[in-house]
C-alpha cells in the first residue's frame, strides 16, 4: 500500500449547519421520484404510465440507446405522476408508496460464486447498474466495458458533506458483499479511498479485496476525480468506474437478499436548518419528508447535493439519485449599499480582500448571491490555488469555451468532470459558470469520440 | 439607504429596453451597481460564490496605489518650492496641497476621458461597464511627469482605451498594458512634453523665479548624459523618494507598501514582482562585472530603487491581463522584464528609462511564454502513458 497521499492545493469552505451525528429514521415518504435528468446523456423510454402499480425494483424506464440499462422503482406503490418539462422531456416519475412493501425478486447469491456476466445482469435487472458511473464524461458505465480500475471515495470533503464512515458503521457486511461483486467487474483494482485520520475501528479497515488509499488535505481531496488523478490517472482511451459508498452497500444488499433495497442516508445540513441531522430515508425521497418542520424562516434554496456542485430543487422536489446530502442555504437576492467597499466581516473569500483571513475557523452563513457581475476571465493564478490536478485549469477552460477538441484532449479533459472545477467556479472573480463550460466540453468530446 | 434604493428602483424602468433613457442604460447600470451590489443569484453550478468581485479587486489595487499617489503629491510640492528656493519656509501641508492641486487635474482628465469612452463602448456592446479603468485611470497619471499638458493626457488616454483595449474586445481582452500604451504614445508622439530635464518639476518649464543651480533632471537623466558624478541625491533619497520623477514612481517605500497590499490580498502576483526584481538585480550584477563606464558600475541594488523600476514591477508587470497567465510563465515573464529593463536603461543611449519598453515587450511575448509552459505540461502528461507502456 502506498503512503498517505497529500493534497496541497484546495480549499475547505466552512459553512454553518453541519449535520450532528444523530440518525433520525423518517417514516415512508409521502412521495418518491426517479428523475431521468439525474442521469446525464440517457434518453428515457417509459415502461409505466400514470396510476400503474409497481413493486420495489419494477422497471420505470429504460435508456433508448442502451435498452438493457433499466431504471427501477425504489419503493412499491402507484405511479402518481409523470412530470414533463420543455419539449415534453420527462423530468420526474413520481411514485406514491403503499404499505404492501412488495419487492421484485432478483438473484440472491454470493458474488464470489457467480460469473461477472451474472453479476452484471443482476445489477442491470434490479436497476442498480446506474449507480456505477464512468470517467471520462461522468456518465453511466457501459456494461460491455471492462474498466481499468474502480474507485470508491469513502469520504467527502465538500462543504457540509455527510460522514460516510459514520452512516455506514453498521453496514460492513453489505459493503463487503458489494465490493466482492465489483471486484469481478474490473481487470484492475478496486480502490477504497479514505481520510488519513480515519479511526482505527472504522468499518473501512475491515474491508477485504480492495486497495485502501489514505488521503490528506483540503477539499477536493474527497472528490473521486482528485483521487483517480493521484492513484491511476486516466489516459486517452482508458476508462475507470466510480461509485458512491452508499451504493456499494445497496449492491451488497441486492446480492445478500435478492431485493432492490433503496434505503439511503441523507445529511440535512446548512445554515437554514434548525437541527441539522442525518436521516434514514429512501433514494429519491421528497425533500419535505426530510426537511419538514426543521427549516428556518425566509427565502431558502434547497440543494440536493453539496453547495458546490449539487442541484437546486424546489421545496416540493425530490432528492437526486447520486446525492446523500440536502443543503439549505439562504437565497442571496438582496442588494447591499456599497457592498464592494464595505469591510464585509460576514463574508468569505479565498483572497485576502475580505477580512475572513482573520478568523480561519469561523463558520459562515453564505447565501446564493453571485457577489458581482459577470466579466471577462481576467484574474489569473486563483484557479491554480484550488485545483490539485497536474492540469492547467485556465487553459483547459478556455479550450472548452472555444470548443477546441484537440487542445482539450491534450490538456486533460478526460480526467475531469464538472465537480472537479466547482472550487474554481467558487473562487472565480469573473463569476463565469465554469462547471457548465466543462460539461459542454465533455459533451462535445463524447459526441466526437462516439 | 432604503430611500436611495427606492429612488434607484423607481427610475430604473426608464433605462431598460424600451425606456426613454435606454441609450444611457450602461451609465445607469454602472452607477446602480456602484451604489448597491447586484442582487443576482447563482443559477447553475456552484450555489455559493466567493465574496470577491471585479469591483472589490480593482478598488483594492487603487488602495494599494494610494501611498504612491499621496507621496507623489507631496513630492511635487516639495520640488516645486525647492526650485524656488523657499521650501524651508513652507509647512508640510502647504507643500502637500500645492502638489495635490497640481496633480488632481491630471486624474480628473484621465478618469473623465477613459470612463466616458468605456461607458460608450459598454452601451454599444450591451455589456456592463467593466471596472478595468478604475485601475488604468489611476495608473496613467502616476506615470506622467507632473508638468505634462492636460490635453496630451486626454489624448493618450483616449488612444490607450480605444486602440489599446476596446478594439481587442474590451477590458480583459487587451494584449498590452493600457496605462503603458498611454505613456508610450506620449513618449513617442510628444517627446518634448515627456522628456528632458524641465518636465519633472512643476513650474520649471516657465522658468520664473527658479534659483540658480537648481536642476530638475532625474537621476537616469544624469546617467544618460554620463554625468553620474553630478547626481545630488543619495541612495536614501532614492528609496524614500526625495528625487524628481514621474508622479507615482519616486518613492520605493510607498510602492513597497502597495506591493504588500497586493500580495496580501492575492491580487498582484508575488511571483512576477519577485522575478522582476531578481532579473533586474542579476542584470545589474552582470553589467557591474563587465563595467567599462560609470553607468555600468552603478551598484545593482541601486537600479532597483531608481526611476520607474519598482513601480513597473509592482503595478505594471503584474497586470493579469497582459502578463503571462501560467504560474511558471509568470516567473519567466517577470525575470525577462527585469533583465530587459536594466539592459535598455544602461546600454541604450536613446532611452534613459527602460521599464516601460521592457514591460511592453514582454507583454507581447507573454503568450509565447505561456505556449511553451502549456506544451511542457502536455508533454509531461503524455510521458505518463509512455512510462506505463515501458
Amino acid at each position: 500500500m502506498p503512503g498517505v497521499i497529500k493534497i496541497r492545493r484546495g480549499l475547505n469552505i466552512k459553512l454553518q449547519g453541519k449535520a450532528e451525528k444523530i440518525i433520525i429514521k423518517t417514516k415512508t415518504p409521502e412521495f418518491v421520484a426517479v428523475k431521468p435528468v439525474d442521469f446525464h446523456g440517457i434518453q428515457p423510454k417509459l415502461a409505466v404510465s400514470e396510476n400503474d402499480t409497481v413493486k420495489g425494483g419494477s422497471v420505470l424506464f429504460t435508456d433508448k440507446n442502451n435498452p438493457e440499462i433499466k431504471f427501477t422503482s425504489p419503493v412499491s406503490g402507484s405511479i402518481k405522476a409523470i412530470n414533463r418539462g420543455e419539449r415534453r422531456a420527462i423530468l420526474e416519475i413520481v411514485i406514491s408508496p403503499d404499505e404492501s412493501n412488495g419487492k421484485e425478486e432478483f438473484v440472491k447469491a454470493d458474488p464470489a460464486s457467480i460469473t461477472s456476466e451474472e453479476i452484471i445482469s443482476n445489477l442491470l435487472n434490479s436497476g442498480l447498474w446506474p449507480v456505477i458511473r464512468q470517467r471520462p464524461y461522468n456518465i453511466i458505465a457501459n456494461p460491455t466495458d471492462t474498466p481499468k480500475a474502480i474507485f470508491i471515495s469513502a469520504f467527502d470533503t465538500a462543504p457540509l458533506a455527510p460522514d460516510y464512515e459514520y452512516i455506514l458503521k453498521d453496514s460492513g457486511r453489505d459493503f463487503q458483499t458489494g465490493i466482492n461483486a465489483l471486484i469481478k467487474l474490473t481487470s484492475g483494482k478496486v480502490h477504497l479511498n479514505v481520510e488519513n485520520d480515519i479511526r482505527q475501528l472504522s468499518v473501512f479497515h475491515t474491508i477485504k479485496g480492495v486497495q485502501l488509499n489514505k488521503f490528506k488535505g483540503p477539499h477536493p481531496a474527497g472528490n473521486v476525480g482528485t483521487q483517480i488523478h493521484y492513484i491511476d490517472p486516466i489516459n486517452k482511451g482508458e476508462k475507470v468506474w466510480f461509485i458512491n459508498p452508499q451504493d456499494v452497500v445497496a449492491i451488497g444488499r441486492l446480492f445478500d437478499t435478492g431485493h432492490y433495497d433503496a434505503s439511503h442516508y441523507y445529511a440535512l445540513a446548512g445554515s437554514e436548518v434548525l437541527n441539522p441531522r442525518y436521516f434514514k430515508s429512501i433514494k429519491g425521497a421528497c425533500v419535505y419528508s426530510i426537511a419538514t418542520g426543521n427549516v428556518k424562516e425566509g427565502d431558502i434554496r434547497y440543494i440536493s447535493g453539496n453547495p458546490l456542485s449539487g442541484n437546486q430543487v424546489s421545496s416540493r422536489g425530490f432528492m437526486g439519485f447520486y446525492d446523500s446530502q440536502l443543503t439549505l442555504l439562504p437565497e442571496g437576492n438582496r442588494r447591499e449599499f456599497f457592498g464592494w467597499l464595505a469591510p464585509g466581516f460576514e463574508k468569505f473569500s479565498l483572497s485576502g480582500s475580505f477580512p475572513s483571513w482573520l478568523a480561519p475557523d469561523k463558520e459562515y452563513r453564505i447565501d446564493t448571491n453571485l457577489h458581482g457581475g459577470r466579466r471577462a476571465l481576467m484574474i489569473t493564478g486563483k484557479f491554480e490555488k484550488v485545483f490539485p490536478f497536474d492540469i492547467l485549469p485556465m487553459q483547459l477552460i478556455k479550450a472548452a469555451i472555444i470548443q477546441d477538441i484537440d487542445q482539450m484532449e491534450r490538456l486533460g479533459i478526460y480526467e475531469v468532470v464538472e465537480e472537479d472545477f466547482a472550487l474554481c467556479e467558487f473562487v472565480d472573480t469573473s463569476k463565469t459558470d465554469i462547471q457548465a463550460i466543462i460539461r459542454k466540453g465533455l459533451d462535445l468530446m463524447y459526441n466526437e469520440m462516439k | 439607504m432604503k430611500k436611495l434604493l427606492k429612488l434607484v428602483n423607481k427610475i430604473r424602468p426608464g433605462f431598460q429596453e424600451g425606456g426613454k433613457l435606454y441609450r444611457f442604460h450602461s451609465l445607469f447600470d454602472a452607477i446602480d451597481t456602484f451604489l448597491f451590489t447586484p442582487d443576482k443569484v447563482t443559477r447553475t453550478g456552484s450555489h455559493i460564490r466567493d465574496a470577491v468581485d471585479m469591483k472589490r479587486t480593482m478598488i483594492l489595487v487603487d488602495i494599494a496605489l494610494l501611498p504612491a499617489m499621496l507621496f507623489g503629491m507631496w513630492n511635487t510640492g516639495w520640488f516645486h518650492f525647492s526650485s524656488l528656493g523657499i521650501v524651508s519656509e513652507k509647512t508640510f501641508w502647504e507643500i502637500f496641497w500645492y502638489g495635490f492641486f497640481k496633480v488632481i487635474p491630471i486624474f480628473i482628465v484621465s478618469f473623465g476621458t477613459g470612463l466616458t469612452i468605456e461607458i460608450i463602448f459598454a452601451q454599444i456592446r450591451k455589456h456592463e461597464v467593466p471596472e478595468g479603468f478604475f485601475v488604468t485611470g489611476m495608473l496613467i497619471p502616476l506615470i506622467m511627469p507632473v508638468d505634462v499638458p492636460l490635453w496630451t493626457v486626454a489624448l493618450a488616454t483616449a488612444f490607450a482605451v480605444i486602440l489599446g483595449v476596446e478594439v481587442f474586445g474590451g477590458s480583459g481582452m487587451n494584449v498590452l498594458n493600457p496605462a503603458l500604451i498611454a505613456r508610450a504614445f506620449l513618449f513617442f508622439a510628444y517627446p518634448a512634453e515627456m522628456t528632458g530635464n524641465k518636465v519633472w518639476v512643476a513650474g520649471l518649464k516657465n522658468g520664473e523665479g527658479i534659483i540658480d543651480g537648481f536642476s530638475g533632471e532625474t537621476i537616469l537623466g544624469y546617467a544618460a548624459q554620463g554625468k553620474l558624478n553630478e547626481v545630488p541625491y543619495t541612495a536614501h533619497d532614492m528609496f524614500f523618494g526625495f528625487i524628481p520623477g514621474s508622479i507615482g514612481e519616486t518613492s520605493t517605500l510607498a510602492i513597497l507598501i502597495g506591493a504588500a497590499i497586493l500580495i496580501f490580498t492575492g491580487i498582484g502576483s508575488w511571483k512576477i514582482m519577485v522575478s522582476v526584481f531578481a532579473g533586474g538585480y542579476l542584470m545589474g550584477l552582470l553589467l557591474n562585472l563587465f563595467a567599462v563606464n560609470d553607468y555600468m558600475s552603478v551598484p545593482a541594488w541601486q537600479h532597483l530603487i531608481l526611476g520607474g523600476f519598482a513601480f513597473g514591477a509592482v503595478f505594471m508587470a503584474t497586470d493579469p491581463v497582459s502578463a503571462a497567465q501560467t504560474e511558471k510563465g509568470k516567473w519567466i515573464y517577470g525575470f525577462l522584464i527585469g533583465i530587459f529593463c536594466i539592459l535598455i536603461r544602461v546600454l541604450n543611449p536613446a532611452y534613459p528609462e527602460g521599464v516601460m519598453l521592457a514591460i511592453l515587450l514582454m507583454n507581447v511575448f507573454a503568450p509565447l511564454i505561456d505556449y511553451f509552459v502549456v506544451e511542457s505540461n502536455v508533454k509531461r502528461r503524455l510521458k505518463r502513458v509512455e512510462v506505463k507502456k515501458a
